[in-house]
């Protein structure tokens, strides 16, 4: 692992390049030895170690680490801000953000941190992550930046960016996302670059039911840009999706053909593409591309990926350009609008706790909840209520997606290698059974289990392996249940994105199974320390904050 | 609304909880089985070093010397000296990047900025941290006092580290050879084969490319134009095909036809994606039950990408066997300090270069240049200046 490696070996070095983000503070030279302490030793051994290990990297963890001699209460420290400025800094370049946007970045934290605004009744890890994390927020814009195509009709949207960055796709996706919102879109194959570019546009536009012009394979795009805004007059399309090939951005002559290109098309918006994946390379690129088409807004591509996607925060931040769409899966529904909130916590490592909550929204009812919970407490748990636990869960998607959106466990559980057929297998187990075997697994005699087997298709030893671990799972809700746990959890209408990245609940609290208090401990901590209601959707940004964001945009021009 | 979250939580809770129950009892046998399938099928493999140490000694040779013979000599730079003039389009000039440690003193910020430079080429937090410290403690031990020598000697060191490895691409003495390429979306697989397969044709060598990527739209039909460019025959099957059943194809056409290399394109996948890793796992299997073996399992990289490199060499490296990696659009700005960390970590050396859109645009990987680039224009032209707006309200 990247910290403790580094730690044990050179301490001077990790210190200096940790340091440096706090300049000549005094301090930083006194708190080294902490750090380092704090992130030497590993947990004990444990049978879940193989999936649970890597979440420590996730920064709520790495901070908890840090406060955690501090837990009640207390105001930051000079010493305090530091070290976790040093986490921030590592935390930010290992998520690929721009190293000198994160040394502007982290300078700004810390003018926050140690200034007035610390003095609010959080502790101090939740003072800090609140911090970044709204700070964040506002750097990647604040709020979901809509499309604005204006009132010409047709409107055009230019896409541009560099080779295989994802523009065709996307382009594909958005066409479909239009057309589901009323529009008729067009989209234009100006990608006469790339061999099978255009073929590729022209199936794409067969599966969204969107017409593509296309009349040229190769040779000057410019001309078949300038004839698509008549040919989309003439089939009466109101958005001209323009795809145009892959450029690096010191290929002068291509950057000024897709100059060309957005004059002869005018768009209402061009947007630039850019990979999830991107290193350092992000801000060089994202420049080049505004001082040639100077893009309205950007799309950040392959976000289902297991990159933290920081060269988002440098795009934004050097660009100004809000992120306005990602794409986030294979197919061309896979494609949705950005918010800023929900990559602030995924760059953190602070899981995407908000689309989850959408999700589940979507499947269950309040009654159906609150069902489960009492059901939980009073350990009344059966098969069948499992069963439908797990029907419900697979409509929210796949497991694996879900899981990534928890904070603290998201990308590493990778290696926990969930299989989706295991859940279709669990599901045939239990509904083979008879809805008293369900209720009553005690039962289940041998005969009943092969007869359970034989109509699962799978094996007796299976249905014991099922019934075991449902056993043990049950003995662990109960735990859960009955303990300090249900309390805390009940709390949770005052759940904190902040909070729950800041009290590292989750990954703490998954490993030794019992002791999943910790998962209460560090959601419900709050109390009523911060305002109820932490879901930002729909919450207006407060008036102080709408000023500073009017004057930084002003300055970026 | 709080209901709802503790239904959620603990229903997430819940099925992982299962699954990771149910996994702890299940997972033993199957993955020593596996494991001892793979290493059963590496075993090979590792058995002909001696004939290939000899074969690829030679085959890059005829490949870099054929372009030039057979195209007018003067206009066509070889494609070594492509790899260096490419790579120093991305150049503005050494002297602004490290200013301080070629002002010649070995104070922090000549520290700081040799660390920033490496930060900034991709290398990484970690490896970086290990090369710099590395670095100090040799400047200490040698007494170097100067910045200039402080920097080429981390370049030597970078050198030598990036040296060891065998860049040689894996040829049989007879009968096909095959090349599964692989790579997440986007990085240039199909571009990178069409180019392999035009050197290779020039070299005199027979070629068959089978299109296994069904899955993106209109895939085969690229991979068909690059077939037509570098004379390559190209194996495909209707979209959404099985690709272990292409590969397999692709296998049948190359050996019943005598051809010297069969090339296998897959379709791009995220490396989280476990379905898709599974299937590129297939079609490796496949192959290597009918050809014997996969010679080289080439990972395409793009140059542009960070950190998760890393993530993406360590995925596919478990999910098939990678033996080297295709760097490509190495012609940009980016700098591909990836592979460090990927060599370092994972043992696997970048084999190819791909330097733009051309058909021509390939190399084999030169250490030197590459370290060279590492360190030009290491600090990127660009200015924050927001931030110290911000401080100023």
């Amino acid at each position: 692992m990247a910290r403790t490696h580094a730690a044990r070996g050179h301490p001077d070095v990790c210190d200096r390049l940790r340091n440096d983000c706090v300049g000549s503070v005094p301090a930083a030279t006194v708190i080294a030895p902490d750090a380092r302490a704090t992130r030497a030793p590993a947990p004990p051994p444990h049978p879940f170690n193989r999936w649970i290990q890597p979440m420590f990297d996730a920064l709520g963890d790495r901070l908890e680490a840090i406060f955690s001699s501090l837990r009640r209460g207390g105001k930051l420290t000079d010493e305090q801000v530091n070290a976790t400025l040093r986490e921030i800094r590592l935390a930010l370049l290992e998520a690929d953000v721009n190293f000198k946007v994160v040394k502007a970045f982290v300078s700004r934290i810390r003018d926050r941190a140690v200034g007035a605004e610390v003095h609010e009744a959080l502790n101090p890890a939740q003072q800090v992550i609140k911090i970044v994390h709204e700070e964040l927020i506002e750097i990647l814009g604040g709020m979901a930046a809509p499309l604005d195509l204006g009132s010409r009709s047709p409107a055009a949207i230019m896409l541009a960016g560099l080779q295989g960055s994802g523009k065709t796709t996307a382009a594909g996706k958005l066409a479909t996302l239009l057309r589901k919102q009323g529009r008729q879109p067009l989209l234009v194959a100006c990608d006469l670059q790339r061999p099978a570019a255009v073929e590729q546009l022209r199936v794409l536009g067969e599966r969204a039911g969107v017409p593509v012009f296309a009349p040229a394979e190769s040779g000057d795009p410019v001309p078949v840009a300038r004839q698509a805004m008549d040919e989309a007059r003439r089939l009466g399309a109101s958005v001209v999706i323009v795809d145009t090939a892959g450029r690096t951005n010191v290929d002068e002559v291509l950057m000024a053909q897709a100059t060309d290109i957005k004059a002869a098309v005018d768009p209402a918006e061009t947007l630039f593409v850019i990979d999830a994946m991107i290193g350092q390379e992000a801000v060089t690129v994202a420049k080049a591309f505004q001082e040639a088409v100077d893009f309205t807004g950007v799309i950040l591509a392959k976000l289902d990926g297991d990159a933290r996607g920081g060269a988002a925060l440098s795009v934004a931040e050097v660009t100004g350009r809000p992120i306005k769409y990602a794409s986030v899966g294979e197919q061309l529904e896979d494609f949705e609008a950005f918010h800023p909130d929900r990559m602030a916590g995924r760059i953190l490592g602070m899981g995407d706790v908000l689309t989850l909550i959408e999700k589940a929204e979507d499947v269950y009812t309040e009654q159906q909840a609150k069902d489960m919970e009492s059901k939980l407490v009073a350990a009344e748990f059966t098969l069948e209520d499992f069963l439908e636990q797990f029907q419900q869960l697979k409509k929210m998607g796949p497991l694996q997606g879900l899981l990534g959106m928890l904070p603290g466990v998201g990308r590493q559980l990778k290696d926990l290698d969930l299989d989706e057929r295991e859940l279709v297998r669990v599901e045939a187990i239990i509904q083979s059974m008879t809805p008293e075997e369900r209720r009553k697994p005690a039962i289940l005699n041998g005969k009943r289990k092969k007869r359970v087997a034989r109509g699962s298709g799978r094996s007796a030893q299976e249905v014991n392996q099922l019934l075991r671990s449902f056993e043990q799972m049950r003995g662990m809700m109960k735990q859960l249940g009955g303990a300090k746990g249900m309390k805390a959890l009940r709390g949770m209408g005052d759940l904190d994105l902040d909070a729950l990245a800041a009290g590292g609940g989750l990954p703490t609290g998954v490993p030794g199974m019992p002791g999943i208090g910790g998962l209460p401990s560090g959601l419900g901590a709050q109390g009523g320390a911060v305002p109820a209601g932490g879901r930002p959707r729909g919450k207006t940004v407060p008036k102080r904050k709408r000023k500073k964001q009017k004057n930084r945009k002003g300055k970026r021009r | 609304m709080d209901v709802v979250i503790l239904a959620l939580v603990l229903g997430v809770l819940v099925a992982v909880v299962f699954v990771a129950l149910l996994r702890v009892r299940r997972h033993p046998p199957p993955l020593d089985e596996q494991t001892a399938e793979q290493l059963a099928d590496r075993a090979p493999t590792l058995d002909v070093p001696g004939t290939d140490a000899e074969t690829p000694a030679g085959a890059p040779q005829v490949a870099e010397g054929a372009p030039s013979v057979a195209m007018p000599p003067p206009a066509k730079l070889s494609p070594a000296e492509r790899f260096r003039t490419r790579l120093g389009r991305a150049r503005s000039g050494l002297g602004d990047a490290l200013a301080s440690i070629l002002r010649g003193r070995l104070d922090d910020d000549a520290w700081e900025e040799l660390e920033d430079s490496l930060i900034a080429a991709d290398v990484g937090v970690e490896a970086t941290l290990e090369l710099v410290a590395g670095l100090r403690e040799r400047v200490r031990a040698e007494h170097i006092r100067g910045g200039p020598e402080a920097l080429a000697l981390l370049k030597e060191i970078l050198r030598l580290e990036l040296g060891v490895a065998d860049r040689s691409l894996r040829w049989r003495d007879d009968g096909t050879t095959v090349w599964l390429i692989t790579g997440v979306n986007g990085t240039g697989k199909t571009t990178s084969i069409g180019k392999i397969a035009a050197r290779e044709t020039a070299a005199g060598r027979t070629v068959v490319l089978a299109a296994a990527d069904t899955f993106r739209a209109a895939a085969a039909d690229q991979l068909e134009r690059w077939g037509e460019r570098a004379s390559a025959r190209v194996v495909r099957q209707e979209s959404g095909a099985d690709p272990a059943a292409v590969a397999f194809d692709g296998w049948s056409a190359a050996s019943s036809s005598g051809a010297d290399l069969l090339m296998v394109d897959t379709a791009g996948r995220l490396q989280n994606k476990r379905a898709l890793m599974d299937e590129l796992g297939k079609v490796e299997r496949v192959l290597d039950r009918e050809a014997g073996h996969v010679d080289e399992v080439l990972l395409v990289l793009d140059a542009t990408t960070g950190q998760n490199g890393l993530s993406q060499a360590s995925a596919f490296a478990e999910a098939v066997d990678v033996s080297g990696v295709v760097l490509t659009k190495l012609d940009s700005t980016a700098k591909g300090g990836i592979v460090i960390a990927i060599q370092r970590q994972l043992g696997i050396p970048v084999k190819l270069v791909g330097l733009g859109e051309d058909i021509d645009d390939l190399a084999t990987f030169d250490p030197d240049a590459f370290v060279d680039a590492l360190f030009a224009q290491a600090t990127q032209d660009v200015s924050i200046e927001q931030p110290t707006a911000t401080e100023d309200r």
